[in-house]
């Protein structure tokens, strides 16, 4: 392995495993995956029900099924893999400073660098669960991992906090493994995990979903022995009087994902306060000229299918730059409007768009039958109908490049509007 | 027979087993749980206090001023994580500007060099993030921070590479009083001794009745924290404290030397044993806070935790030999227990020499340690590491860059670990962001490879704190 590649890609999950591939695709001569763990395809390793795959290969895959298919794609593809490798940091140089068992210490240099290291749990401390410090309070994707993986059982009765969709494929994965799961707590009035998960992970199995409740209170010496559950009012603090006890050995924590950018953020690539990822353009280059981002270290997915197309607009921009350098041109701005919290990407360089420009974003609340707009100067230049919106499922909607002369001030913003409004 | 039995492995017990280790004397140290530094040693703000805070002539300001210079001195020594980077005492109105002059002069009468009363336009200079309502502040350069369990573990380690002995799962059930010395009984097994040394912590009263009759009390206060992510950790740059009260030195900032920020503690009763973290002591620690650092951000906490207070009806360390001879207390240590407790140890040696331990330096001690951190080394020397010994380049706690080489060092280090928190407070690993969400199962693995035990059987901390409660239906490990 020598150190001069066109495109390094870090990570060689979903995301890393679609970039690197399209960039070759799109004729980058020398690729490398880094991946720290010892094997690749991420957390769908371990995601082992299924659902996957139903948009981009239009069928149901379980997740080392999904991500199989991009490993069996890499055999003969020349795309070099570097397993059990750690970038400690990068520079805007493009040298990373890279350590693994079987190379030891090495610096490789790179014309375009993809950042697809994911993203992690948030954890009991970061969200401040008083009580007692017993063994048994795991993340959702750290008991998977135990069950899934390693084939250990984490727990016998159990309480979940959140109902992310981690949190809610595990009350079901639990379940069949014979566990007792005796509720499902979520502080919003709404949950944030897809619907057919609620359906299929808790309705199924007769296990009840408190919304507008939390964990107050966690009980036990050395194992959780009692969880302490009431109901939040308005303000999301608990209410006095609404506590219930459940007797159970372990809590199971599905209360956000967090992207994992403490590398980007190292060597100075501009992050988004929304999102906790990238800054991105609309080819997913992040604010260091040359260094591209996508998948969940940008904004959390619901669907792996989404980060796959994600990912190949990055891994096919990469291989562009390492070819011709920095796209130029004006480029806009992608403003949040009413109700929405986020948007990706957050600029658009319009000449660098073929046709039209898909912008991702998640609305701030439950909402039925509104309109999407797109506007610039005071004026609508695109709407979008939908029935159901909601803040546990992502939006997309695709700008036409035939509306960009339309724009002005240099900006567009993305708002949600009542139906009778227009 | 040995020599000297010490109850309690905290940061007391593990500095008197350290300081006896350099002699020729049989000292075995008893400890009631699986590792170490577990009590209050892991669980307090980690802070070396100059010295200014205690009244002349307490026990406490001795032992204080004097265990500031040596835990600098044996951090550097035993390669402990410490730094140097001094404290400040914020005041916010006229009577608390008065209260910081009078500590200056206590610390000056203490015997603690450098003090300093800053003016409020100084105070900002030097630390921008501090609240521009204060007043004034006490500048004491000597104070630092400290990784307060791996001095514990160092010293311990040091003092069994040495010859001593360090006895784990052995809680101290009866000392009865023999011709020779005492016989104490631990976790089923006897041992004969001419001496013991009680350093129990929050149980030392009980420790002290089986052998004396009742002198002392220990009312646990408890005290809540927040450790926040590293992204926080240059907040502040000194250790900030508020105007001490009578319930203690109230809550202050401070970096840690793991590169985090820590915010507490509050004060409240408690009982021994009740480690638990209450809504409303981690709301009175937010708000207490944020009079010192408006800025601290709490969005950034990865964990929080309580630690107890060994508080007695006496205002004052209790040190010394009991009525009944042989029998030494090293008891009611609170704050500043931790800087105080070499200085305590070396006086206790003293004590024990007095009541007839001979004390014949061994020369063959030896107090170097060094513990490779791949996370400090720099390039070339992470290079050189890992062609060593490639274990040095597997990363298994990416939050931390703590390599698997590392946690094989400390499976195999005199006083090694058996728990996932055991490696965690040796090595790092787990204490990140993710909080060992993603290596907890790796180093679990680790643990149970290298000890040799089935996996099921490594605790997360103490006895019985069980990670794993048996197999799936199909169970192994998946191919």
């Amino acid at each position: 392995m020598n150190g001069c590649y066109d495109v390094i890609v870090i990570g060689g999950g979903p995301a890393g495993l679609a970039a690197a591939l399209e960039a070759r695709r799109t004729g980058a001569a020398r690729v490398l995956i880094l991946e720290r763990n010892n094997e690749l395809g991420g957390i769908l390793n371990q995601c082992i029900h299924n659902g996957f795959g139903l948009h981009y290969f239009k069928e149901e895959l379980t997740g080392p099924e999904y991500a199989g298919r991009f490993i069996a794609e890499l055999e003969g593809s020349g795309i070099d893999v570097l397993l059990g490798a750690m970038v400690l940091d990068f520079n805007d140089g493009k040298t990373l400073h890279v350590m693994s068992r079987s190379h030891g210490y090495q610096e490789l240099h790179a014309k375009a660098v993809v950042l697809c290291m994911g993203c992690r749990e948030r954890t009991r401390g970061a969200i401040a669960i008083p009580g007692d410090r017993p063994a048994g309070v795991f993340t959702a994707g750290a008991a998977q991992l135990y069950m899934n993986i390693e084939g250990y059982m984490v727990g016998k009765r159990v309480v979940i906090l959140g109902s992310g969709d981690i949190g809610l494929i595990m009350a079901r994965r639990m379940t069949l493994e014979g566990a007792k799961v005796l509720a499902c707590v979520e502080l919003m009035p709404y949950s944030n995990g897809l619907n057919r998960n609620i359906v299929q992970c808790l309705n199924d199995y007769n296990i009840p979903l408190y919304l507008s409740h939390t964990i107050v209170d966690i009980r036990g010496d050395k194992r959780v022995e009692q969880v302490v559950v009431a109901e939040v009012g308005p303000d999301r603090n608990p209410i006095p009087g609404t506590e219930m006890v459940f007797d159970c050995d372990t809590v199971l924590l599905s209360v956000g994902l967090i992207p994992e950018n403490e590398l980007s953020r190292k060597a100075g690539v501009q992050i988004d306060r929304r999102t906790n990822g990238p800054v991105v353009y609309e080819n997913m280059e992040t604010s260091l000229p040359g260094v591209f981002a996508c998948g969940n270290v940008v904004h959390v997915h619901d669907l792996v299918d989404f980060v796959t197309a994600e990912s190949q607009r990055a891994g096919r921009a990469a291989a562009l730059y390492a070819q011709n350098g920095e796209p130029q041109g004006p480029c806009v701005e992608v403003r949040n409007g009413r109700a929405v919290n986020y948007t990706v990407p957050q600029h658009i360089r319009t000449g660098n768009v073929e046709k039209f420009v898909e912008i991702f974003f998640r609305v701030n609340n439950v909402y039925r039958n509104r309109v999407i707009r797109i506007s610039s100067g005071g004026k609508v230049l695109a709407s979008f109908k939908r029935e159901h919106m909601a803040p546990g499922e992502m939006e997309k909607v695709a700008f036409p490049k035939a509306l960009f002369p339309q724009i002005a001030d240099g900006e567009i913003t993305v708002s949600v509007e009542e139906e009778e409004a227009q | 027979m040995v020599d000297v039995v010490i109850v309690g492995g905290g940061i007391c017990g593990c500095s008197l087993l350290y300081e006896l280790s350099r002699y020729d004397v049989q000292a075995v140290l008893l400890e009631k749980e699986n590792d170490v530094s577990v009590g209050t040693t892991k669980a307090n703000s980690a802070i070396v206090h100059a010295g200014y805070d205690p009244h002349p002539g307490t026990k406490m300001a001795r032992y204080n001023v004097e265990g500031n210079a040596l835990v600098k001195e044996l951090c550097e020594k035993l390669d402990v994580p410490y730094q140097q980077i001094g404290s400040l005492v914020l005041a916010f109105d006229e009577e608390q500007d008065a209260l910081v002059r009078e500590l200056c002069a206590r610390g000056e009468k203490n015997g603690v060099p450098g003090l300093r009363v800053l003016s409020a336009t100084e105070l900002q200079e030097l630390e921008p993030n501090v609240s521009r309502e204060a007043t004034s502040a006490l500048l004491a350069p000597t104070a630092g921070i400290v990784s307060p369990w791996e001095l514990a573990i160092a010293l311990a380690e040091t003092a069994v590479k040495n010859g001593a002995r360090v006895e784990l799962n052995s809680e101290v059930t009866s000392i009865e009083k023999t011709e020779g010395g005492f016989r104490v009984t631990a976790g089923g097994r006897v041992t004969e001794t001419r001496f013991v040394v009680n350093a129990a912590g929050v149980w030392s009263d009980r420790v002290n009745d089986m052998a004396n009759p009742h002198a002392f009390t220990v009312s646990p206060n408890r005290g809540e924290y927040y450790l926040l992510d590293k992204s926080s950790g240059d907040l502040v740059h000194h250790v900030i404290f508020q105007c001490p009260s009578k319930v203690g030195k109230g809550v202050l900032v401070s970096p840690t030397v793991h590169g985090n920020l820590i915010v507490g503690p509050n004060a409240e009763d408690a009982e021994k044993g009740d480690l638990g973290t209450t809504a409303a002591g981690l709301a009175f620690v937010r708000q207490a806070a944020a009079r010192s650092v408006p800025a601290v951000n709490f969005r950034d906490s990865i964990r929080n935790f309580a630690g107890l207070r060994a508080l007695t009806e006496i205002d004052d360390f209790i040190v010394g030999e009991t009525e009944q001879k042989g029998f030494f207390n090293i008891a009611g240590i609170k704050s500043p227990g931790l800087t105080s407790a070499p200085a305590i140890a070396r006086d206790v040696v003293r004590m024990l020499g007095e009541a007839g331990l001979p004390l014949r330096e061994k020369d063959s001690f030896c107090d170097e340690r060094h513990v490779v951190r791949i996370r400090h080394l720099s390039h070339e020397e992470r290079a050189k590491k890992m062609a060593e010994n490639p274990l040095y380049g597997q990363i298994v706690c990416r939050c931390e860059t703590i390599t698997e080489g590392e946690i094989v060092d400390a499976l195999h280090s005199p006083l090694p670990p058996c728990s996932i928190d055991g490696v965690k407070r040796r090595c790092g690993s787990g204490m990140g962001r993710c909080q060992g969400g993603f290596c907890g199962p790796r180093v679990q693995e680790i643990i149970a490879r290298e000890l040799g035990v089935p996996q099921q059987d490594v605790m997360q901390d103490r006895a019985g704190t069980a990670v794993i409660l048996g197999e799936t239906k199909k169970g192994g490990r998946a191919e």
